[in-house]
Order: C-alpha cells, then sequence, then structure tokens
C-alpha cells in the first residue's frame, strides 16, 4: 500500500489554492473589461500598472508592505473567528476602538520611557478590540444572538463612541480629527525608511509590519500547534461533538471573538501609530480596513500565512491603482476588482467540490485497478 | 405642537425606507436567503434613481411627480438585477451567503463613484427636490391629523405604507406566501408536495432587490440634494429592523418606526427644546438605536422566530 503523497501541491492547500487563483483572474479580466470600457487607448497601460506598480520602485514596494499592515491584521481577524465556525464582521468596529485606545495612551502617557510608551499603546488596542470583540462572543454563546448581526451593531456603536470620545479627549479641532501621537509613541521604522525609498521621498512603511507578521506566525501556532487551538477548531467543525467530546464549546466562542478582536484591534494601533500622518477624522464612516479584512481572509483560505500573503497582494493591487491613476483612471476600478474577486471566491465551495470529486475518482479507479493486478499475482 | 409635527414629519423620513427596505429583507428570509446585500442594493437603487431624476430633470426637460414614480421604477429594476447576482451564488451555487452578500455591499459604491465620475467627472449626482409636498389636498386641512400626515411630505411616504399593507396580504393571504414562507421553514417538506424551492427563493430575493431598490431612492430624496454612492449604513440598520420586528409585517412597521424616531432625536434634537436642554452629545442619540437592537436581541434570541432554514443552501439530494 502506497502511502498517500503530501506534496507541495497538498501544502498550497491544493483545489482552494486553485480555486482562489481562478477568483483572482476572473477579477483581474473584469477589471481589464471595465478599464477597456472606459478608455480603450489606454487601457493596457493601466491594466499593466495594475499589475506592475506595486514593484515600479523601492518606494512602492514598501507602500505595498505599509498598506498591508492592517488588513493583514484585520484578515487574521476574520480568519481566526473563522476556525471557529464563527463570521467575524465586526472588523470596523473593533478595528477604530482600538486604534482610538492606541492613539489616547500614545497622546496622554507620556510619563512612560521611551519604547515602553509604544508597547503600552499597543497593547491597550489590544484590550480594547479584545472587548470590542468579547460582546459578541458572550452573545453568541450564551444568549443564541447571531455573530454577524450583533457585530454589525458594534461596529455602529463602536464608531460613534469613537466619535464621542475623539471629541471629548484628543481632539485637534482645527481639522476635525484626533492629536498627533507623541514621538516616543510612533512605532520604530528600524531602517526600513532607508530602504524602500525612491529618490528622496521614502515609503511610509515601519516596523508594524513585523508585528503584523509576527501576528500571523503566532496565530499560526495557536491553531495549529495547540490544545486549545485544536479545540476551537473542533468547535467549527461540529460543536455538539465537540460538546459530547468535554470541550467547552461556549467558552471556545468567546475566547475565539475575543482574539478575533484584539487582532482587529492591533490592526488599528499598527496603522495609526505608523507615524504617516494618520488621525482618526470624526466622520460617521466605518473603517475600511475592517471591512477589507474579509476579502484577505477569503483569499488566504483563513490559513494565517495564506492570510499575510492575501494581504500583501491586496495591497499590492491598492498601490498598482494609485498608479492607474496616472492613467486618468478612477481608483474605485480596485474595489470593483476586489468585489468580483470575493463574488466568484464564494462560488469555490463548488468548484472545490467537483475538482475533488474528479480526483477521488481518479484514485478509486487507480485504487481497483491496482488491486486487480494484485489479485492476479496472488493467482 | 410644531414641534411635535415637525417630529412626526422628520420620522416619517427616515422610517419610511428602513421600512421598505426591511420588508424586502423580509421577503428574501421567509424564503431562506440571508440578504446581507440589502446595503449595496440600496446603493444601486438610490444610484440608478437619482441618476434618472438627474437626467430627466436636465437633458429630458421633464418635471412634477411623474419623475420619482419613473425613477422608482428604475430604482426597483436596478437592484432586482443586482439581487439576482445574489440569488445564483445563493441558490444555484450554495456558495456561503454572507459573502456573496459582502462582495454586492463592497461593488455598490466603487461602482456608483465609478460610473458617476465615468459620466460626470464628479462622483456626486445632484438633483432638484421638486417632489415635496406642502399640503395634500383637502386631507391636508383636517386639524392635528393634517399636520402630523399630511403636509411636508412626499409620495414615497404613502407608497411605504401601502407596501406594507401589500407585503402583509401577499404573505399571508395568498398561495404565493404560504408557499414562500414553506421554503423558508422545511424546504424538503415543500419540495415534497411540489413546490419548487428554487423558483421561490429567486422570488423571495428578487422582491427584497426590488424592494431594496426602492428603498435606497426612498432615503435619498427626502434627505438630500444629491447622492454620494452612500445610505449611511441603512441597509444594515434595516437588517436591524428586520430582527426586531421578528420578521413579521406589523413588528417591522413599529421597529422602523422606533428607528426612525431616535435618527430623528439624533441629527434634530438641538431643535427640540426638551432635549437640547439635557446636553446630551449628538452621538449618545446615534448609538441608540443600535444598544436597543443588541438588549432585544440578548432577551428574544433564545426563542427566535427566525424561519429555521435560513442561511442554509437548499439541496434536493440532502436528508
Amino acid at each position: 500500500m502506497k502511502k498517500p503523497k503530501k506534496d507541495f501541491w497538498g501544502l498550497l492547500g491544493g483545489m482552494s489554492f486553485l480555486s482562489s487563483l481562478m477568483a483572482i483572474a476572473v477579477g483581474l479580466l473584469v477589471g481589464f473589461i471595465i478599464l477597456l470600457i472606459s478608455n480603450p487607448q489606454q487601457a493596457l497601460l493601466g491594466f499593466k500598472a495594475i499589475l506592475l506598480g506595486g514593484v515600479s520602485d523601492m518606494k512602492n514596494v514598501g507602500q505595498v508592505l505599509y498598506n498591508a499592515t492592517p488588513i493583514i491584521m484585520t484578515g487574521l481577524s476574520v480568519g481566526f473567528a473563522n476556525k471557529t465556525g464563527l463570521f467575524n464582521i465586526g472588523g470596523p468596529g473593533q478595528f477604530i476602538v482600538g486604534a482610538y485606545a492606541a492613539i489616547y495612551v500614545g497622546v496622554n502617557w507620556t510619563f512612560l520611557p521611551g519604547a515602553l510608551h509604544w508597547m503600552a499603546a499597543l497593547l491597550a488596542a489590544l484590550l480594547a478590540g479584545a472587548l470590542w470583540g468579547l460582546l459578541p462572543g458572550l452573545l453568541k454563546a450564551y444568549r443564541n444572538v447571531n455573530e454577524v448581526i450583533s457585530c454589525i451593531m458594534m461596529n455602529y456603536i463602536g464608531m460613534y463612541l469613537v466619535n464621542l470620545l475623539v471629541r471629548s479627549t484628543v481632539y485637534n479641532q482645527l481639522k476635525n480629527e484626533s492629536k498627533a501621537v507623541a514621538a516616543s509613541a510612533t512605532l520604530p521604522k528600524m531602517g526600513l525608511d532607508k530602504i524602500f525609498v525612491a529618490g528622496a521621498s521614502a515609503s511610509s512603511v515601519n516596523s508594524s509590519i513585523f508585528i503584523a507578521i509576527l501576528a500571523g506566525i503566532v496565530v499560526y501556532v495557536i491553531v495549529s500547534k495547540t490544545r486549545f487551538g485544536y479545540e476551537l477548531k473542533a468547535c467549527g467543525f461540529n460543536s455538539d461533538a465537540s460538546r459530547y467530546a468535554g470541550i467547552n464549546e461556549k467558552r471556545g466562542v468567546v475566547a475565539s471573538m475575543m482574539i478575533a478582536g484584539a487582532l482587529s484591534g492591533l490592526g488599528g494601533a499598527l496603522l495609526y501609530l505608523g507615524g504617516a500622518g494618520k488621525y482618526i477624522s470624526v466622520v460617521d464612516t466605518l473603517a475600511a480596513e475592517g471591512f477589507n479584512g474579509i476579502p484577505v481572509a477569503l483569499l488566504g483560505l483563513n490559513h494565517p500565512i495564506g492570510i499575510i500573503f492575501a494581504g500583501i497582494f491586496i495591497a499590492y493591487l491598492t498601490v498598482g491603482g494609485f498608479n492607474m491613476q496616472l492613467y486618468d483612471f478612477v481608483p474605485q476600478v480596485i474595489e470593483i476588482i476586489t468585489a468580483v474577486i470575493i463574488y466568484f471566491s464564494a462560488f469555490s465551495l463548488l468548484l472545490r467540490g467537483f475538482l475533488q470529486q474528479r480526483r477521488l475518482r481518479r484514485e478509486e479507479a487507480a485504487l481497483t485497478a491496482a488491486s486487480a493486478g494484485g489479485k492476479e499475482e496472488e493467482a | 405642537m410644531n414641534t411635535l409635527y415637525f417630529l412626526v414629519q422628520q420620522t416619517m423620513f427616515f422610517s419610511i425606507p428602513l421600512l421598505i427596505v426591511a420588508l424586502g429583507g423580509m421577503f428574501s428570509e421567509r424564503s431562506g436567503v440571508v440578504n446581507i446585500a440589502l446595503e449595496g442594493i440600496m446603493i444601486f437603487g438610490g444610484f440608478s434613481g437619482v441618476l434618472f431624476i438627474n437626467v430627466a430633470q436636465n437633458v429630458w426637460g421633464m418635471h412634477g411627480q411623474g419623475i420619482l414614480l419613473l425613477a422608482l421604477l428604475a430604482a426597483a429594476a436596478t437592484g432586482v438585477i443586482v439581487s439576482l447576482a445574489h440569488a445564483y451564488a445563493a441558490i444555484n451555487m450554495k456558495a456561503d451567503q454572507v459573502i456573496s452578500g459582502t462582495a454586492i455591499n463592497m461593488l455598490a459604491p466603487a461602482f456608483a463613484i465609478y460610473v458617476a465620475r465615468e459620466i460626470r467627472t464628479v462622483q456626486q449626482i445632484p438633483f432638484t427636490n421638486e417632489f415635496r409636498i406642502e399640503s395634500v389636498p383637502v386631507l391636508g386641512k383636517i386639524p392635528v391629523l393634517g399636520g402630523l400626515l399630511f403636509q411636508n411630505t412626499y409620495i414615497t411616504t404613502y407608497l411605504g405604507f401601502l407596501i406594507l399593507a401589500a407585503a402583509w396580504v401577499v404573505l399571508y393571504q395568498t398561495k404565493f406566501g404560504l408557499r414562500l414562507r414553506a421554503c423558508g421553514e422545511h424546504p424538503q417538506a415543500a419540495d415534497s408536495v411540489g413546490v419548487n424551492v428554487y423558483r421561490m427563493r429567486y422570488a423571495g430575493v428578487m422582491l427584497s432587490g426590488a424592494l431594496g431598490g426602492i428603498g435606497g431612492l426612498v432615503f435619498v430624496i427626502p434627505t438630500s440634494t444629491e447622492f454620494n454612492a452612500s445610505v449611511a449604513g441603512y441597509g444594515f440598520l434595516a437588517l436591524a429592523v428586520l430582527i426586531f420586528g421578528q420578521w413579521k409585517p406589523w413588528r417591522i412597521l413599529f421597529a422602523a418606526f422606533f428607528f426612525g424616531l431616535m435618527k430623528t432625536i439624533a441629527s434634530a434634537y438641538s431643535g427640540i427644546p426638551l432635549l437640547a436642554g439635557l446636553g446630551i452629545p449628538s452621538n449618545i442619540y446615534k448609538m441608540v438605536p443600535y444598544v436597543v437592537t443588541l438588549v432585544v436581541l440578548a432577551f428574544t434570541s433564545k426563542n427566535s422566530q427566525a424561519p429555521r432554514a435560513s442561511g442554509v443552501p437548499y439541496d434536493k439530494g440532502s436528508r
């Protein structure tokens, strides 16, 4: 009996990876058609800018990493909750309360020396985000409230609460936004601004990308290498079976939502402490980075390492979109492409099933052929 | 008394779109398909409706209430087309309904901005609001009631009530409604007696598309003079109204008015002497509908009346 092969294909998640690629291909194709419709002469140049803009110079490479950071975090958040069978659409709320907590600490706690200051700010964001994930988790576990609805509610509550708090605690009245954080609360550049430059203009990339990647690795270890992660996954597959096996599935739901919230909250801190002139504007708009975690997690197949790459990919498209504007195209083309990619990745289940069935049938055929051959030898 | 009139009139502007869209969501969910794409469908509806009004007013030189009625039809048609994308993913492809809904929500504002900038170079589409009715003939003269319901109003307000009545009749008094509800509760049972589950679910989603599109336009007309690729989260709020209303038409009416009143207070509390004196920041009022929804959900979800099969793809072959 041959051992089942665990090859490169299997490492990539096999069929799922293929279906993600197909969704991306369809998305890009739609994008190209839109460019063709709006301006046929410039379409090829614009499309080239989307495809290659992210690597056109070192500054843009840095911008890709900078843009990837927050959506990797929210993507990890969505992906982690998904392991427990929960759909965390509460990213925008968790993200913004995390950002606010970080800014509050960054502006006010100037008594903290040096690096301790930004670490405290990150910790505050982590806790605030966890709190914002805790409530939907508790409601889901103990009151049977659908987490999608409660997360949507928490998004708006978080947004209005942060607007209220920014105005009353860290308000820059002139610009209707939050104040700048102290220099000691700004995340270190770690020389990245020296590497990722084009001429005199440096990119906004900073150490936050390392924190995001580290978070991805931590999530990977928790999910794949610990008993806790195993229990969470078991709840996601079949909560009745895991309860029967002695797993406290209510606690799992609460913990999963808290960790997911903490990841999004940390993402908010990483964006607003990046020292790139980002401030919370007091407007009634949900944080887009929170929602963008959903496509990132979907494309990354809910796998932490996949999510890091998916985040970089979406950021790559975004930076390509900025470059595309040189040819007078509207930047929303990128959002349309992303939306199409998500729509078709929703189909991936069917495609995956179809491909898997074909493979199974082939393997079965091979097996019956092999066993038939074996019998002949015996005889 | 004038404050009361003002309050009721404003509440109508906020409540009616919520009512219409939540009723749309009701049809979809009671047929068994969760429609989280309502926000996106509203944006599509508002966009096409306002674009139609803009073109009718400026290019064709049309005037009067007739434009609004035609624009409502355009919005409904757009909503139906968009909802078909959701229906196809949810029903034929058996995809995760939340994901395809999210995709539509992402697509809608991007599409609206893209098209607006392609044809007008700016993303806002303005229109002249000539649809406000100062006072309905005869009815507006009724003391008290006239001031509350028939002054400073829009035909869309009455359309909202008409849709409510129609929705109740369709859902509870027709064969179609009974079959639709069966598909949302127990599609296998419905199928076993010869109801085409796929077709009923398509009907439910398309109804939600039509009402969502209409709701988008109904939201924009009284509250703005331009469309800027957003309906301010009203689609998500309508989802909350739907759940708050426990998937039942008359309760949805109550929930929509409660949310509408809260929204009105949040935006106009400084004009109400009693509330302005309290000095509570507007953000608190803005939060209230969401907090209340959470609290209500916490107490009602244990024995929620959600359609049993809502959100579950129907597979003929499964047991």
